[in-house]
């Protein structure tokens, strides 16, 4: 189980304070986070595997410090994009999920063995040849996890993964999401999709507001907006 | 890119690396002939090498068939202000190169062909070039080609929705925006989805043999979810 720590960050664009001094340790499976537009949780989640770094204060992934071991990070922590489109970075789709795999020492057969099992878990074994930009919206997010997934991360942080489906695609999404073994943290609007979750953060204003199961939290998120 | 690199001719079979070979040589060599007759019969060779690509002569056209403008306006321009023979000169070689080109991308794999270009460059290593990053521009640029294609379609469906006919300032300024803040989370996506590096070891979790690595989910109900949407029905493949 990983176990992230957020040791007093604060995250500064220009004269923007996006996050203001947020404490926390996350190791349980499933967390979820929520906010409104502009409160800093796409930021937060940007910190966990070192895509931002904060101005001030430590993140330390099982230990290692998100600003001194960014790979070491990354290999524990994927990250799963809003829109799919910017993730996906090969015009083939078996192309696109072997990338992760790029710089590794591994034999040609058991990479493409790697590719095909997870493209085969997802459903997208029948699409593997097709360009990618042929998939419906479900299909390119399934890849995009797919893509991560095949480097094997302990945990996955998706940001807003089914803001941009429609209902059918997101409801599959959702379901990939919650039978995924690995730790996973959420960013999102859709407050259903974490009914049960172990753990729900609200953010407000670069500072979180509610730490809590997602009963008392959601509760409170939702009179904060109403 | 449409996945075509599937069938299985002989163009299809040849090496990404000699196919780049060869049309680097034959580029040379259009370039280098100023007889339209000689153009013309490398145009003939050209769709030659789409049927026995097994291309028909319909697929052929559609790949010059974005330019046909330019190629006229080019013709007529060259005839009326210079020669007949030398407009002829210039459609065709520009429209034998193209087809070449179009034939090596429609048989090659894009790894293979990005394989093919990193190896190629590996030379120009000790001049500071890094073969892997050209290698990754170019898949880019094949992948993103759609992608910004659907992003001008959409900008000018948007622009027509309220009253506005074409107007290329008016659909570029919104497209090079758009552009610009897609390559910053591209480079994100990129940095994020490369955790290892040149000549990592491999690490524990992908020690077993990936056959016999137990699935870490159990996704059942995607496949049949997958075969009911409605967008995945209309893949043109």
């Amino acid at each position: 189980m990983t176990t992230i720590e957020v040791r007093d960050v604060h995250q500064r664009f220009d004269d923007f304070e996006a996050l203001k001094g947020i404490d926390l340790t996350l190791r349980e499976k499933r967390i979820g986070i929520v906010g409104s537009n502009g409160s800093g949780k796409s930021t937060f989640a940007r910190l966990l595997n070192g895509l931002v770094l904060p101005t001030r204060g430590q993140v330390l992934v099982d230990g290692a410090d998100t600003a001194k071991n960014g790979k070491a990070v990354r290999r524990k922590v994927g990250f799963v994009f809003q829109n799919p489109d910017n993730q996906i970075v090969f015009p083939i789709v078996e192309e696109d999920v072997a990338f992760g795999l790029k710089g590794l020492k591994l034999p040609k057969a058991q990479r493409a063995a790697l590719v095909e099992e997870v493209l085969d878990r997802y459903g997208l074994g029948r699409f593997r040849s097709h360009p990618s930009h042929t998939l419906s919206g479900g299909q390119k997010q399934l890849l995009a996890l797919a893509g991560v997934l095949v480097t094997r991360p302990d945990c996955v942080v998706f940001d807003e993964p089914t803001t941009l489906l429609d209902l059918r695609n997101a409801r599959m999404v959702a379901r990939v999401i919650a039978e995924l073994e690995q730790t996973v943290i959420i960013v999102t609007h859709d407050l259903k999709l974490l009914e049960n979750f172990d753990r729900v953060i609200v953010f407000d204003q670069g500072r979180v507001i509610a730490d809590d199961t997602p009963g008392p939290a959601l509760a409170h998120y939702v009179e904060r907006m109403s | 890119m449409s996945g075509e690199y599937q069938r299985t001719s002989v163009i299809h079979r040849l090496d990404a690396g000699f196919k780049l070979l060869v049309l680097a040589i034959a580029g040379t060599g259009l370039m280098a002939v100023n007889d339209w007759r000689v153009l013309a019969f490398a145009l003939i060779c050209a769709l030659g090498l789409y049927r026995l690509g097994g291309f028909t002569m319909r697929r052929a056209y559609e790949q010059v068939r974005p330019m046909r403008w330019i190629l006229v306006l080019l013709f007529v321009v060259q005839g009326a202000w210079q020669s007949w023979d030398l407009a002829a000169v210039v459609v065709l070689r520009i429209s034998a190169l193209v087809l070449l080109a179009m034939l090596v991308t429609l048989t090659t794999r894009s790894d293979a062909l990005i394989a093919a270009i990193e190896k190629m460059l590996q030379p120009f290593r000790r001049f500071g070039v890094n073969p892997a990053k050209v290698g990754l521009a170019f898949s880019l640029a094949l992948r993103f080609i759609p992608v910004i294609g659907a992003q001008a379609q959409e900008i000018r469906d948007a622009q027509r929705a309220r009253g506005l006919e074409a107007n290329p300032i008016a659909v570029a300024l919104p497209l090079v925006l758009r552009t610009l803040r897609m390559a910053g989370d591209v480079a994100d996506a990129i940095e994020a989805r490369s955790p290892y590096d040149d000549d990592d070891e491999l690490p524990p979790r992908f020690a077993e043999k990936a056959a016999s690595t137990p699935a870490r989910t159990s996704c059942t109900q995607t496949e049949r979810q997958l075969e009911t949407s409605s967008i995945s029905r209309s893949l043109p493949l």
